[in-house]
């Protein structure tokens, strides 16, 4: 019973920590721009937070060095316990190798702005490669928790489909539960609406709204939906020049909050929409 | 006859040759190995910067005096020279091909946590075999046409057959090597067919 | 058997060199001819009448999937025995046309390229325009098909370089020819045949580079054309 030993897995680690990724100074630069400027910050179990700012804040930065996708200039960053990009090795601290990081980064899941499915294979495949190739999963097991998922999501009909043949709303989906199969304890969602039609973006924020609320997962959301960002998220950091400018609950950031650069971006976001 | 059994001995173990070179090659020139990647990419310039007679007469009459070996028989100077001459071509194909793969594609398969092999065998190559295959479609009519060079080093492939024949009685010339030429079109029809068929399969279900 | 000797090699150097001439001359003449004959593939492409277009496209499938190296003795042994139009022809106009006439089916293919590349709306707009057949092609399509074929035509002549060796077992006396003489005569052929490859890489490497620049550049720039033709489009 496979499912049952990760679900207690799961239970034990996340119990003795009350941070599930912690950045500690971590700075990017890309050449000689700087992006980020020494990030500090701790995400708990289950914590929703939503990741605003203008574009080139490095928001997604911040998501993309958590997935290993970007690797950092400076600091570090701790997934439930363990350094991400650094290992020890006779007793010295060196840079991670692509085992070290499989290992840390299993916890973690994403979903890109460009969705980013597999055009070669099914959409049932898309769900089912990782878990029988990755988590050595049996065939059944992964196909049935992939149909699953698949159903939530509302795409229970779609199966044998190809991504080519999905609309934009109905691709992201996929990729959540892509994402979801994979059991993650934090999930990363980088820009997931802005590649969508607007009338398509409803669907998807459901979906993600009701992941929320189910809990069990982190969620780090980089959004331009403030109202979403509002609804769903426990936490809202505003991120401006390469630092956290601003951090708090929603309610606190996006309506009383008195930092001029924080005013602006939130008044030149609601005269543009 | 017995040249047609030549003639299609020399394609196919070209074209197996020909193509696992091409994936060795191709392998070879993305690796991170700044030797290896070095020296793949002066075969490959070499063999694409030269014609394949030459290599040919190359590995069938300097060869041996250079090493002192003989490369055993012609049949394998005559192989070796088309694979690695039309390797060389099809490796920049298969290099071409893998480079072209969406960044998403490769971002994705980390996110689902993949090894880099798993990454190459599950998403990056399948996708990349799919661009490729038109490509080594034409490849498999380029290399028939070169197998009749083997007849210039001794090999009794058609057209060296069709030369004994003209050579017999010289006004039979003209209908002798037109035989030859259709011999090599019926040849040459199946592999048109799979060349049309190749194409039609990459077409399908690469957009995402 | 001895390895390699240099004194081979600067003895047969000069000889083989001499055959460079004939080489890139018959380079350039087998070029042309597929050129032209690549005008007349495209033109049948374009035919309106159906069943003479299906059977010279599959003549022109059939020169194309076939050797060379067979066509060059069909026309070389062949072609005079032929009864009535036979025609002996001397090594280099065979070449010619042996090589020439192979390679026409893929430049044809090439011009086809280019003429698809142009956008639809182009020839709309030519005949909302009124211009005459003459004048659409010459002053609308052409300008627009040519320069991104430019440089396929530019690789096709850096194939043809390579391919015109074949040419020596017809009797033409190129490099490849002379530096097989040298091997007769010396009994050593891995001198003047590592010449052979020499002179070819160093002279089609550096001219692949250069097509390979030239291609950027007018990716680039053509690409800025079409943007400027837009614009204008709007204006007027």
């Amino acid at each position: 019973m496979p499912e049952v030993k990760s679900e207690s897995l799961q239970e034990t680690s996340t119990n003795n920590e009350d941070v599930i990724v912690s950045y500690k100074d971590v700075k990017k630069s890309f050449g000689d721009v700087h992006v980020l400027k020494g990030i500090n910050l701790d995400i708990k179990p289950a914590e929703k937070v939503a990741l605003i700012g203008p574009s080139g804040s490095g928001k997604t930065t911040i998501i993309r060095m958590l997935m290993t996708l970007e690797e950092p200039s400076a600091g570090e960053i701790i997934v439930d316990g363990k350094n991400l990009w650094h290992m020890e090795k006779n007793g010295k601290k060196v840079p991670a190798n692509e085992k070290h990081l499989r290992e840390v980064r299993g916890d973690i899941g994403m979903v890109f702005q460009h969705f980013n499915l597999f055009p070669h294979m099914t959409i049932l495949e898309n769900c089912m490669t990782a878990p029988i190739h990755v988590q050595k999963e049996d065939k059944e097991s992964a196909r049935k928790r992939s149909i699953e998922m698949l159903e939530k999501v509302g795409l229970g009909d779609k199966l044998e489909n190809y991504p080519s043949q999905l609309s934009g709303g109905q691709k992201q989906r996929v990729a959540m539960a892509r994402a979801l199969v994979m059991r993650p304890k934090v999930m990363l969602f980088d820009e997931v609406t802005s590649a969508l039609d607007p009338e398509l973006v409803g669907e998807v924020l459901e979906v993600i709204r009701d992941l929320a609320e189910e809990g069990e997962m982190a969620m780090i959301l980089v959004t331009h939906e403030m109202d979403f960002a509002l609804d769903v998220a426990d936490r809202v950091i505003f991120l401006d020049e390469g630092v956290i400018a601003e951090e708090g609950t929603p309610s606190e950031v996006l309506e009383h909050s008195d930092n001029e650069r924080l005013q602006q971006f939130l008044h030149r976001f609601r005269s543009s929409n | 006859m017995k040249g047609v059994e030549i003639t299609l001995k020399v394609l196919f173990a070209s074209i197996l040759l020909g193509y696992s070179m091409a994936f060795i090659a191709g392998f070879c020139r993305l690796s991170n190995n700044i030797i290896l990647r070095s020296f793949t990419g002066f075969y490959v310039e070499v063999f694409r910067g030269t014609s394949l007679i030459v290599q040919l007469f190359w590995l069938y009459y300097a060869l041996p005096m250079l090493f002192g070996w003989d490369i055993g028989s012609n049949f394998w100077a005559g192989v070796l020279a088309i694979s690695l001459n039309y390797g060389a071509y099809m490796s920049e194909i298969v290099r071409g091909s893998i480079q072209s793969v969406a960044k998403g594609q490769y971002e994705a398969s980390t996110a689902l946590n993949m090894s880099r092999f798993q990454r190459m065998r599950l998403i990056i190559l399948p996708q990349a075999v799919r661009m490729m295959l038109p490509e080594f479609g034409n490849y498999l009519i380029l290399m028939l046409k070169s197998t009749s060079l083997v007849s210039l080093i001794g090999m009794a492939d058609i057209l060296y057959q069709g030369d004994l024949l003209k050579d017999a009685n010289l006004s039979l010339a003209p209908t002798v090597y037109f035989l030859v030429l259709v011999f090599y079109f019926i040849i040459a029809l199946p592999l048109i067919w799979l060349t049309k068929k190749m194409e039609g399969m990459s077409k399908k279900g690469v957009a995402s | 058997m001895s390895k390699w000797q240099w004194d081979t090699f600067f003895d047969a150097f000069p000889m083989v060199v001499q055959g460079l001439g004939i080489t890139i001359s018959l380079t350039f003449a087998c070029y042309l001819c597929a050129l032209i004959v690549g005008f007349v593939w495209t033109f049948i492409r374009r035919m309106k009448f159906k069943p003479l277009r299906w059977i010279l496209l599959w003549i022109m499938e059939f020169i194309r999937s076939t050797p060379p190296l067979v066509q060059l003795f069909f026309l070389y042994f062949g072609l005079p025995m032929v009864p009535v139009i036979g025609v002996a022809l001397d090594p280099f106009t065979c070449a010619i046309l042996g090589l020439g006439v192979h390679y026409s089916t893929y430049i044809g293919e090439v011009y086809r390229s280019g003429i698809d590349s142009v956008d639809k709306g182009q020839w709309e707009a030519s005949q909302a325009l009124n211009f005459s057949t003459g004048k659409k092609w010459t002053k609308i399509i052409l300008p627009q098909a040519i320069p991104p074929t430019i440089p396929m035509l530019g690789n096709y002549l850096i194939i043809m370089f390579k391919e015109v060796p074949l040419a020596s077992t017809v009797g033409v006396v190129g490099i490849l020819q002379l530096a097989n003489n040298y091997g007769a005569q010396h009994f050593r052929y891995l001198e003047p045949l590592t010449i052979v490859a020499i002179l070819f890489l160093v002279l089609s490497y550096p001219s692949a580079i250069l097509i390979k620049k030239l291609e950027v550049k007018m990716n680039r720039r053509f690409d800025k054309k079409a943007v400027l033709k837009e614009s204008k489009g709007a204006v007027s």
